[in-house]
């Protein structure tokens, strides 16, 4: 019973940790760059979330103060895009990924201005309740966000599969220069993901805070091990991402139950490991060039 | 300046380009030498601690401006020359075997690591790397008996030619100390670079397959440039447990591995100079801030409220700016200026512009 017990909070953490990677593999299946402030947009979206739903600012209802969160956060993500990441277009995935780490710093920056330092968390109409299944507890947050989770993931692997839009963002990320010749507006997809991908960390981050307490560092390694769960699973792909995102999250609990010792850092032995034996994830994407 | 004729192939390789390219740095060093008379105790600390940054941020720049190879780990190798130094020295080594032992041991730590690591590429090796100093951290807590645990160990005074060095006490022979020891390794970098090895990491850089093609054996360049790193990085690691004269494992925490790989993309990727023009803008920022702002308030009245962070705001900003408008970094713009004042009256404005460039997938290799 203990044991189903760690799993079932594994099993939520590990939606948590699925969601944000899912942000990462959109940007990087739609551009191929790597979003290194996935974590901190996450913190954003928490803060926007406690903004809105929190009786002490807004005190909207949850549902609506979601919504908002993540339509804030959507368009900051497209704004992000067309303003700041446009200039290094077409540079290598190198670049990208140095832009984000000083977003990333500018973000925990501002947040820490706004909200402050203190860990704050958000104020949900079920909190503390649970459901009892036999003896098994199931807490009402970690059933939302279980649910949550596998229904935005099987959205959007439709999204990209069955979709247009989809396909367009596919053919935009493996090369896009054959893509503007296509007539795919690379530019105008690259924006569109941004914002897609703002809106899953806002949903990540509300997510978060209705389970635990905020403060604008907290995206910093929550932000890395996600990453590690995205490459798990083998960097874009979607259900790879939710899978690498349950291993982390169920590993975690049971290492620090079990072995107490490397408990914090149990995530990154397993990525290691992955890595080392599959050196493009569970689900790999990379395959070598024909000349 | 006028152009140089070039009659001897030698002439393409050589350290220095002519009398007039030996004097300046000549001049430099000579500089160098003269700082500790000239600046306070306070100043010449945080000049011995752009040397110490500026030999990590070399360390690095081996393997990812010169090999191509992103690494957000090399904190972690830093703790690795730093914790055996210090274990070293407390056992009762003389400080020159435990330096060169730091440096061995974090570089051969760093080549048998680099086996599996860096047979991953692009971001999989960027994320492996940030994972390792992760782990570095927790290990540095667990491995006690040589780390000392959470307290961390205490760095005893140097003891050499007959004096004890030690970085309060006598700051001025600890600043040479690590000026010798920077010289020496750059200019072993230097030679590095113009070797067939120091080439064959080059070819690499630019082309796996086109390396690979000319007879470059990759796995081996790989491994012998992730090495050479980690060794340069651990000697950094060890001036530096002398520098902060305590270390424990909150000293190389994953932020110092980010840093150390935005100093070196702030300086310049690809290019020697720019280790060191990224290690005095690390160091000397929050300084520079600093100032500003009690200028600020006690001139204009101007009061920048403190808020925590500031200075790595400032700093993140700075390398937004950077990738975005400069993309070689610091270097780039001393290039440039160099350029127009050697051309004087015939710079053009188009000279360096970039040329458009479209990503394509790394997912086919």
């Amino acid at each position: 019973m203990d044991i189903l017990q760690l799993l079932v909070s594994g099993i939520a953490n590990g939606c948590i940790y699925g969601l944000l990677a899912l942000g990462f593999v959109l940007i990087y299946k739609a551009s191929e760059a790597v979003n290194f402030a996935q974590g901190d947009m996450m913190m954003l979206g928490a803060f926007l979330g406690i903004t809105f739903i929190n009786a002490s600012y807004a005190d909207l209802p949850f549902l609506i103060g979601l919504t908002l969160a993540a339509l804030l956060l959507g368009l900051f993500g497209y704004l992000l895009d067309r303003f700041v990441l446009r200039a290094i277009f077409g540079q290598p995935q190198f670049a990208m990924v140095i832009l984000t780490i000083a977003l990333g710093f500018l973000m925990r920056f501002v947040a820490g201005v706004i909200w402050g330092h203190d860990p704050t968390s958000l104020e949900t109409p079920f909190i503390g309740q649970v459901w009892m299944i036999g003896e098994l507890m199931i807490p009402v947050v970690d059933a939302l966000i279980i649910l949550t989770t596998v229904g935005l993931t099987s959205l959007l692997y439709f999204f990209f599969a069955r979709t247009r839009l989809g396909v367009a963002m596919q053919a935009s990320s493996q090369n896009q220069m054959a893509a503007y010749y296509m007539g795919i507006p690379v530019k105008r997809i690259n924006a569109i993901v941004w914002a897609l991908s703002g809106v899953v960390a806002a949903i990540a981050g509300v997510l978060f805070a209705a389970k635990g307490a905020v403060e604008p560092s907290v995206g910093l390694l929550f932000g890395i091990k996600a990453f590690a769960a995205a490459v798990i699973g083998g960097l874009g792909s979607l259900p790879g991402a939710l899978l690498g995102g349950l291993l982390v999250g169920i590993v975690e609990p049971f290492a620090g139950r079990f072995l107490p010792e490397v408990g914090q850092i149990a995530p990154y032995l397993l990525m290691l490991v992955v890595l080392v034996l599959r050196p493009g994830g569970l689900f790999a994407q990379i395959s070598q060039k024909k000349v | 300046m006028s152009n140089r004729f070039k009659s001897r192939y030698d002439d393409d390789i050589n350290l220095f380009e002519g009398r007039w390219h030996l004097a300046q740095y000549a001049l430099l060093i000579a500089l160098l030498l003269a700082a500790p008379w000239v600046l306070g105790a306070y100043y010449l600390g945080e000049l011995t601690a752009v040397l110490i940054w500026s030999l990590a941020g070399l360390g690095l720049m081996l393997i990812s401006g010169h090999t191509g190879q992103i690494s957000l780990g090399h904190a972690a190798f830093m703790a690795i020359g730093a914790f055996t130094n210090l274990a070293l020295m407390l056992r009762g080594w003389h400080f020159i075997p435990a330096l060169l032992a730091s440096a061995i041991t974090s570089g051969v730590i760093g080549a048998i690591l680099s086996r599996p690591i860096l047979r991953m590429s692009g971001i999989y090796l960027a994320i492996a790397t940030l994972a390792l100093s992760i782990i570095i951290e927790d290990i540095s807590i667990m491995a006690e008996p040589i780390t000392g645990g959470v307290a961390g160990v205490f760095a005893p005074p140097i003891a050499l030619f007959g004096m004890d060095i030690d970085r309060y006490a006598t700051p001025k022979a600890f600043y040479y100390l690590c000026l010798t020891v920077l010289v020496v390794v750059t200019l072993g970098y230097l030679n590095l670079l113009r070797s067939a090895s120091g080439r064959s990491f080059l070819a690499v850089r630019d082309s796996e397959v086109s390396a690979r093609a000319l007879g470059v054996n990759v796995a081996r360049a790989k491994t012998l440039s992730f090495g050479l790193s980690c060794a340069m990085t651990g000697l950094a690691g060890a001036l530096y447990a002398h520098l902060a004269q305590a270390v424990n494992y909150e000293s190389f925490l994953v932020l110092i591995s980010i840093t150390l790989l935005l100093q070196v993309v702030i300086g310049g990727l690809g290019s020697v100079h720019g280790a060191f023009f990224g290690a005095i803008v690390v160091v000397l920022l929050p300084q520079t801030i600093a100032i500003l702002r009690d200028f600020l308030s006690n001139t204009a009245g101007v009061s920048i409220a403190a808020y925590p962070g500031m200075d790595t705001a400032l700093f993140a900003l700075l390398i937004l700016l950077m990738v975005i408008y400069e993309p070689r970094g610091l270097y780039g713009v001393w290039f440039k200026i160099r350029t127009w004042l050697q051309l004087f009256p015939l710079y053009r404005k188009g000279m360096f512009r970039r040329t458009r460039t479209y990503l394509k997938t790394e997912r086919q290799r």
